[in-house]
């Protein structure tokens, strides 16, 4: 029990204890591949001959 | 004034009294929303019922808007502040961080809702949930929606502020609750949902004045969906972590592993949101990459999390029916669960219709060429009345059964029929929309007045099948809407009627959790207590192969169509 | 402990996962990724691919190409409304054009060939719907998306409009024949 007391906090449960970066990554992912990427397609579709 | 907190003598949960009113009036008038958009459902359903067929043209669309906005939006977002509120402040037993936000939050949200309906209401607006520019409506719709989404942003912050305020104050140990973890995934999909929202709704209020002249319509949909579909995934977090609330209420039930479910909220943190491209699958313009990474979320990640999610709630169940000895055979568990208590039943049948009709149909839906055997037919309100009503609303009523006597401190009036609701309402619910999945799949358009095309120059004749569905849709839409009204007269009733309870005890100081005993921390660790949960497993291999089937059944249809290319 | 309180135990990522959880997630990774694979096989093998060639286009520039085709293609018109109906050559391009309320023209096709369908929407959103074939596809205005159809059957088709675009949406039902 002592043991695990003091031993290290893995890193995906401290990933998933820092609500602050999950809040970035919950946006920036949608945002690049969604957002970003969406518009990017609209912006190269190109003028009717 | 100095933080209060009132401890539930039924629950042992703690309030923060501030915190406390806020989830009320937030509940209250969620559930004030959701009577608004009962009584604009049953016009819309009186209206498509082919043989009713009761509004006209106008008045028809107006309160099809009404009724999208009122629900989709208001009444689950409102609730949802409520449920924020609860997972934040009383789940950690810590203060609530700026009460006074919260309830700017609130009036912003009252202000936005209300002027929105005013311009649906006064008939100016009637462009859909959806209002895809060009078509435009009074800007007072637009203003009224994005106030909504800045009071509901503020309610995001004042969440977050919450868990900086726990922390720092030390008022738990180590991780926060996963019913907290999963309105933390909510919440950050809201943000996501409201940030798009304001990217497009602000310009489109100025076009809508005459500021800006021209909105594309095309980035207009990509963006706007943004907001659209995530406010729906919103949802889908929020009922998720309500159903691991409810398990744990009811039964003490604790999740088989804290990893396992945090890890697949971590997978709806990363990829939910990406399925806003479920509604361009048929869009020109967007290519192929984009839309099978987009409507895949990123390789079905977030449907893989949806399908765990599906199995460690149900097994959590088990696990402890059978720890209580409920142990013969695969569904002893379940048979003798309480199926009287509507808190529990409600969320039970809400699991269930949102794994086999809403999350089936909806992975159908998105895959992107099955999606044009689908797209804007009377498939796809079908399939969100099994993931938004069934799934969400009935969680949140589900919830709100078991909020009453803790938040409200009053007994529920006429027991029976609150017993009683949750089966009319959710039966009703999923045969509604099986049978518009039904008329969907034969072609039925959504949001169309006249199936008999009157005024058209030629006729067209749909199938006599889709006529029955479209029959069916109305009897078990308006039996859909007395299940819904029998709740907003229970609620009502008994906040005004009901039975005052003992409201405990108020006090200026915090009750701190009880401590972790060395006890405690055995018991949970390694594979002392390990209960096996064949009944969950039976139940996810149907629900496996029902999903298999169904899914390349819609191939095999596509398969028959003109060749496209 | 229960899902409402903290976590019990400190290190909760190192709790071992039951066998039959472990069953169940591999399951469903398997089946995400057959349905990922499924998506992209189609684009191979399949033969019902949304076309994604996409132009944009003004009303000015559509409307000379769509009335030119007209004009040279007519073989009759049909209703109170004069409706012309354009005999599509095999392989040609139609343009068929969606707008408050109407779909114009007719087009006339013959069952096996292939032809390159334009839309256009000159106002707001409309959705193409064939019947009772069941296609759906969006048309958004400003943008001219050029679809690849071959049609399977012989028969009398409607296009329903099934993006809701105003008062006279329900009565926005154009026709294609095939032969």
């Amino acid at each position: 029990m002592a043991d695990m007391q003091n031993e290290e906090i893995p890193f995906m449960q401290r990933v998933l204890d820092n609500h602050f970066l999950l809040l970035f990554l919950g946006i920036a992912v949608p945002t690049v591949l969604y957002i970003v990427w969406g518009i990017m397609e609209i912006i190269a579709i190109p003028i009717a001959k | 004034m100095a933080t209060t907190y009132r401890n539930c003598p039924r629950t042992g949960l703690q309030f923060d009294t501030e915190a406390e009113k806020l989830m009320r009036w937030n509940a209250v008038v969620g559930v004030v929303f959701l009577l608004i958009g009962g009584i604009m459902a049953l016009f819309v359903i009186l209206t498509r019922w082919p043989s009713v067929k009761l509004l006209p043209a106008d008045q028809f669309y107006l309160v099809l808007t009404a009724h999208g906005v009122d629900m989709l939006l208001v009444w689950i977002i409102f609730f949802e502040m409520a449920v924020l509120y609860f997972a934040s402040s009383t789940l950690l037993r810590c203060r609530l961080a700026t009460p006074k936000w919260a309830w700017v939050q609130f009036w912003l949200m009252i202000v936005g809702a209300v002027m929105g309906n005013y311009a649906v209401l006064s008939g100016e607006s009637s462009v859909m949930f959806t209002s895809y520019a060009p078509m435009q409506a009074s800007p007072f719709f637009y203003l009224g929606l994005i106030l909504f989404a800045v009071g509901a942003l503020i309610g995001c912050f004042v969440f977050l502020g919450t868990l900086v305020v726990a922390k720092a104050e030390k008022t738990y140990e180590g991780s926060i609750p996963l019913v907290t973890f999963g309105a933390l995934t909510a919440c950050i999909i809201a943000i996501f949902t409201i940030a798009s929202g304001a990217v497009i709704l602000i310009p489109t209020l100025l076009w809508s004045v005459g500021i800006i002249k021209e909105i594309d319509p095309l980035m207009y949909r990509v963006v706007w969906w943004g907001m659209g579909h995530s406010s729906q995934q919103i949802n889908v977090s929020a009922h998720v972590a309500i159903w691991y609330a409810i398990a744990a209420i009811a039964f003490g039930a604790k999740p088989l592993s804290e990893k396992v479910s945090r890890f697949a909220y971590f997978l709806y943190i990363l990829f939910l949101q990406l399925a806003c491209a479920h509604h361009l699958l048929s869009d020109p313009g967007l290519g192929s990459e984009w839309k099978v990474l987009n409507t895949s979320y990123f390789m079905y990640f977030a449907v893989m999390a949806s399908m765990i999610h599906g199995f460690t709630v149900p097994g959590a169940i088990e696990a402890a029916q059978r720890k209580r000895g409920y142990n013969n055979g695969l569904f002893e568990w379940l048979r003798k669960a309480p199926w009287g208590n509507p808190a529990f039943s409600g969320m039970f049948i809400s699991l269930v219709s949102f794994g086999f009709l809403g999350g089936i149909s909806g992975v159908v839906l998105g895959t992107e060429q099955l999606n044009m055997l689908m797209h804007n037919t009377f498939y796809v309100p079908g399939h969100f009345h099994a993931t938004v009503v069934s799934g969400t609303t009935l969680a949140f009523m589900a919830l709100t059964y078991f909020l009453v006597p803790v938040l409200f401190k009053r007994e529920l009036i006429l027991p029976k029929m609150c017993a009683l609701q949750p089966y009319v309402f959710g039966i009703s619910m999923g045969v509604l929309s099986l049978v518009m999945m039904g008329a969907g799949t034969l072609g039925v358009s959504r949001r169309h007045w006249d199936m008999a095309f009157s005024g058209a120059p030629f006729q067209y004749e749909w199938p006599g099948a889709a006529y029955l569905m479209m029959g069916l849709t109305g009897i078990f839409g308006v039996i859909a809407v007395v299940g819904g009204a029998m709740f907003c007269l229970l609620i009502v009733g008994s906040l005004l009627f009901g039975k005052k309870l003992d409201e405990g005890k108020v006090t200026t100081e915090r009750t701190p959790f009880p401590p972790n005993t060395v006890a405690a921390n055995v018991s949970s660790t390694g594979s002392a207590e390990h209960v096996a949960v064949p009944g969950t497993m039976v139940l996810a291999m149907l629900l496996l192969v029902s999903f298999v089937l169904y899914y390349f059944v819609n191939w095999k249809y596509l398969s028959e169509v003109w060749g496209l290319s | 402990m229960s899902a409402i309180l903290p976590p019990a135990d400190r290190l909760w990522w190192k709790q071992p996962i039951d066998k039959i959880e472990w069953t169940w997630i591999m399951l469903a990774f398997t089946w995400a990724m057959i349905m990922f694979v499924m998506m992209i096989y189609w684009h191979i093998n399949g033969k019902q691919n949304l076309s994604t060639e996409t132009y944009k286009s003004t009303r000015e520039m559509w409307t000379a190409k769509a009335e030119k085709f007209i004009a040279e293609n007519t073989v009759r018109t049909e209703t109170d409304q004069q409706i012309p109906v354009v005999k599509v050559a095999p392989g040609g391009d139609a343009y068929l054009t969606a707008s408050l309320w109407k779909w114009w023209p007719i087009l006339e096709l013959e069952k096996g060939q292939t032809y390159k369908v334009h839309l256009y929407s000159m106002d707001y959103n409309h959705g193409f719907s064939l019947q009772p074939t069941n296609i759906n596809i969006q048309v958004v205005p400003g943008y001219e998306h050029v679809v690849k159809m071959t049609p399977t059957q012989a028969g009398t088709f409607a296009i329903v409009c099934n993006e809701f675009c105003g008062i006279g949406h329900h009565s926005m039902l154009g026709r294609i024949y095939v032969k």
